[in-house]
């Protein structure tokens, strides 16, 4: 039975859930049967989102509004905010945040943790060889051209072993699920993953807003990340450095888009956050710029690309690097993280082989799936692509942000067109993938609740020891029916739970 | 510490503070308008613009110093780098760099007027009176300050922070005497009269210093009064002593930490010195504009010192 009410003070009722994902059904048709839904298994709830149940059940729309609200505020009061790159606009945008959690069993979590730990310790075991003996060359388990002619191979530091043998200190690896059990990675990666500071900004803001359910569900804690970096970091430290080794982060400046990560993560490490000009190169050190007189750095985490590190080993016009670092590095003087020369393990065309670097170096068998792909490279996997375009994914082998790809389904038939011209001109530079079914987390849309595609995120330290937060950062796909979860791309974000036991 | 963090945090304090100047100097402005003009038309407005350092640029934007004009541009223009938005803007963007030097209650206060910022500039002009957006800097600031007063850490960013303040203080106070005495008056024949009270007065309600003077010398408002008020006098918060020993003080306390001093503690020094020694009739027989020019002067190589000395990243 119905009860008129103030249309203001509508409560969404479960019923409601449900019907948003049967709307949703009827829309894109049959082949949303085949989305995995993170929240209902048929109309029943799964165990991770019960405790989330109620409370969506129980918020009343204008309370959710308010937090909406409220969220928007603190992101801004605290100055997290994201620019997309070329698009000018409004620099302080903020990264849409969604309230509705997504949610991860203890169960769930063990098995992904292991499989990043594995990909992580596989991928740094790959580094260390390529840029030595090159024994997974040798042994023909991958083209040497892929490697030696890759873009991203550093001849600058073939031969140099870097502390620890790490090269990749934090790989985040990007993840999307497809079923209960079946999780694939999308794509590695080894240089600089940004997006961290969501991960602990968007549990914190969750907790200042919702206590209670933080009371009600055992949740793990993330804030511990930024304490386990900066060990991390000072745990690769070179062995010239004696004493506490000091660590700093290296930024591109405040103009760069990912600009408040870079100072978030200084301040929760108490580190020093560095442009290139604050810092200098001598005697076969690196020093930094203080109003006391120079300090020796031992560490450098930078978020600037290797070709602007050092203009006098890479780019020349570089204004962004430390002229003469790369000679401190190769002679010991100081740790470089993510180390020169770590790109050449996660582009797209490497990303095919990381299953046979697990089997290479680790003896193992690879515990999360990689997504099925097609090397343009090749003509007759370029055959296929071309005849399966409108089915198929396809992106630049060294591309990222979700810019230059081709979506084949949610393409018209110019853009597919346009795109096989491309594809033609240079194989070299695409792999293609199925569209793969993206699982779907509940998530706070204008009409009530609606499931949109998800992925994760999570970061993998690696050091002296291989770590994981149980956590990441979950991207989400704001628009009905998109597959495009990247920020760039007006993805939104999520805060993501990992239960205890 | 790094030296461009203490260079950002030197420049927030003298944006903050210039922003804080113009709001006073529009203030004053608004006052003065009110007065029948003496001059056949209202100059006044025109010896603002002097006195804000920024005058060069208005005329070729704006051609007649009217009011309007001048509260757009010495409130809104960002062509105008000593607007109140140029400041607030650059002590934000500044606090931005530097965000982790900064407890979370001051960027909230830096961050909070930024923001607000953006909503006075989609206001109607015509529901914005000038004495609210002049009352509205002078909370932002006030805020600023009180937040980086309870909050922050007593280290040397705090000092650094805090240099800026009082040298642009020092800059700001003097300037603004100096309109008063070499634009605002420049006939002899006016000293003493109403016009001349009138305008002294103007100018203590600028540095909201109109009663704390009656308290310190009551009495008539005479020019030898104000000057040692200005100049002279220890308690006055804004006078160009109190500046220059605030400067002092967290230089001192810089050498100290570092265990170093360097030409900038000198020329304080010297300065406090000479100031502590000065009397009022020393400063009128050199010429009031001739002494505030000199006292510019000084503390624009104080900043160049202390710019060197630490925010170069010289330092050896």
């Amino acid at each position: 039975m119905r009860h008129s009410r103030n249309p203001a003070f509508r409560t969404p009722t479960p019923r409601r859930i449900l019907d948003a994902g049967g709307r949703n059904r009827r829309d894109i048709g049959a082949r949303v049967q085949d989305y995995f839904n993170e929240m209902f298994d048929g109309g029943a709830v799964r165990a991770p989102y019960a405790g989330l149940e109620t409370w969506v059940r129980e918020m009343p729309a204008e309370l959710r509004q308010m937090k909406q609200a409220e969220a928007e505020a603190l992101f801004r009061r605290i100055g997290i905010t994201f620019a997309v790159y070329g698009e000018g606009g409004d620099p302080d945008r903020l990264i849409p945040f969604d309230m509705f959690p997504r949610v991860f069993t203890a169960g769930e979590w063990r098995r992904l943790e292991r499989g990043i730990k594995q990909r992580a310790r596989a991928l740094n075991a790959f580094l260390v060889d390529v840029y030595g003996r090159g024994e997974i060359v040798r042994a023909g388990r991958i083209p040497a051209a892929l490697v030696y002619q890759n873009e991203a191979y550093e001849t600058a530091v073939a031969g140099f072993v870097p502390p620890r043998g790490v090269y990749s200190h934090i790989v985040g690896i990007d993840l999307v699920r497809t079923g209960r059990d079946e999780f694939f990675v999308l794509e590695d990666n080894c240089r600089t993953p940004s997006g961290v500071s969501y991960m602990l900004e968007n549990r914190e803001i969750m907790m200042r807003m919702f206590p209670e359910i933080f009371r009600e569900n055992r949740i793990e804690p993330v804030e511990g990340y930024p304490e386990l970096l900066r060990r991390t970091l000072a745990s690769v430290a070179p062995e010239k450095c004696q004493g506490e080794p000091t660590v700093v982060i290296l930024t591109p400046g405040h103009y760069n888009s990912a600009y408040y990560e870079h100072s978030f993560l200084a301040d929760m490490m108490g580190v020093e956050l560095v442009e290139g000009p604050d810092l200098f190169c001598e005697g076969g050190f690196v020093w930094m710029r203080t109003t006391r007189g120079p300090q020796k750095v031992d560490v450098i985490y930078r978020r600037i690309d290797d070709a602007f590190l050092d203009p006098l080993c890479f780019r020349p016009d570089s204004m962004l690097g430390v002229p003469g670092l790369m000679d401190c590095y190769r002679s010991g003087g100081v740790t470089i993280a993510s180390a020169p020369g770590a790109g050449v393990a996660d582009d797209k065309a490497v990303y095919t082989y990381v299953p046979e670097m697990i089997r290479f170096y680790l003896g193992e068998e690879p515990i999360l799936q990689n997504v099925p792909t097609w090397q343009c490279a090749k003509p007759d996997e370029l055959a296929h692509v071309l005849d399966n375009l409108a089915d198929l994914v396809v992106k630049e082998v060294h591309g990222s942000g979700g810019y230059g790809m081709l979506v084949g389904p949610r393409a018209t038939k110019d853009q597919i067109a346009a795109f096989a011209e491309k594809l033609r001109e240079a194989p070299e530079h695409y792999i293609a993938q199925p569209t793969l079914s993206l699982s779907t987390c509940p998530t706070f849309v204008e009409e009530g609740i609606a499931p949109r595609h998800v992925d994760l995120r999570p970061y993998c330290l690696v050091g002296e020891r291989i770590e994981l937060v149980p956590g990441g950062l979950t991207r989400v796909a704001l628009t009905e029916g998109s597959l495009v979860v990247n920020s760039s791309q007006g993805g939104g974000v999520k805060d993501t739970w990992v239960l205890a036991e | 510490m790094l030296s461009r963090t203490a260079d950002n945090l030197f420049w927030i304090g003298r944006y903050v503070e210039r922003a804080e100047m113009m709001a006073r100097l529009l203030a004053v402005g608004g006052r003065i308008a009110l007065l029948p003009g003496v001059h056949g038309y209202r100059n006044e407005w025109e010896s603002l613009l002097q006195a804000s350092g920024t005058a060069a640029g208005f005329p070729r934007k704006y051609g007649e110093p009217v009011q309007r004009n001048i509260e757009s541009y010495l409130f809104f223009d960002r062509d105008n780098p000593s607007s109140v938005v140029s400041c607030l803007e650059a002590a934000r963007e500044n606090a931005r760099i530097v965000r982790t030097a900064l407890t979370t209650q001051v960027w909230d206060a830096i961050n909070g007027a930024f923001q607000e910022l953006r909503q006075l500039e989609r206001t109607p002009r015509s529901e914005l009176e000038l004495a609210r957006l002049t009352d509205w800097t002078m909370r932002q600031s006030a805020l600023f300050r009180g937040a980086i007063d309870a909050t922050q850490l007593r280290n040397d960013g705090y000092d650094f922070l805090n240099l800026g303040f009082h040298l642009e203080r020092a800059d700001n106070t003097a300037r603004l005497m100096d309109v008063k005495y070499f634009v605002l008056l420049p006939k002899a024949d006016y000293v003493g009269t109403g016009l001349d009270l009138y305008q002294w007065q103007t100018l203590l309600r600028a540095i909201s210093a109109h009663r704390a003077f009656h308290w310190a010398y009551g009495g008539e408002i005479t020019a030898a009064k104000v000057a040692h008020f200005l100049i002279l006098n220890r308690s006055c918060p804004r006078s160009l002593i109190a500046s220059v020993a605030g400067a002092a003080h967290h230089l001192d306390h810089v050498a100290r930490a570092y265990g170093a001093t360097t030409r900038a503690q000198d020329l304080v020094r010297a300065m406090l010195g000479e100031l502590a020694e000065l009397r009022v009739e020393d400063v009128f027989e050199e010429g009031m504009h001739e002494f505030l020019t000199r006292f510019i002067g000084a503390v624009g190589i104080l900043s160049a010192r202390i710019h060197d000395a630490y925010l170069s990243g010289e330092a050896r």
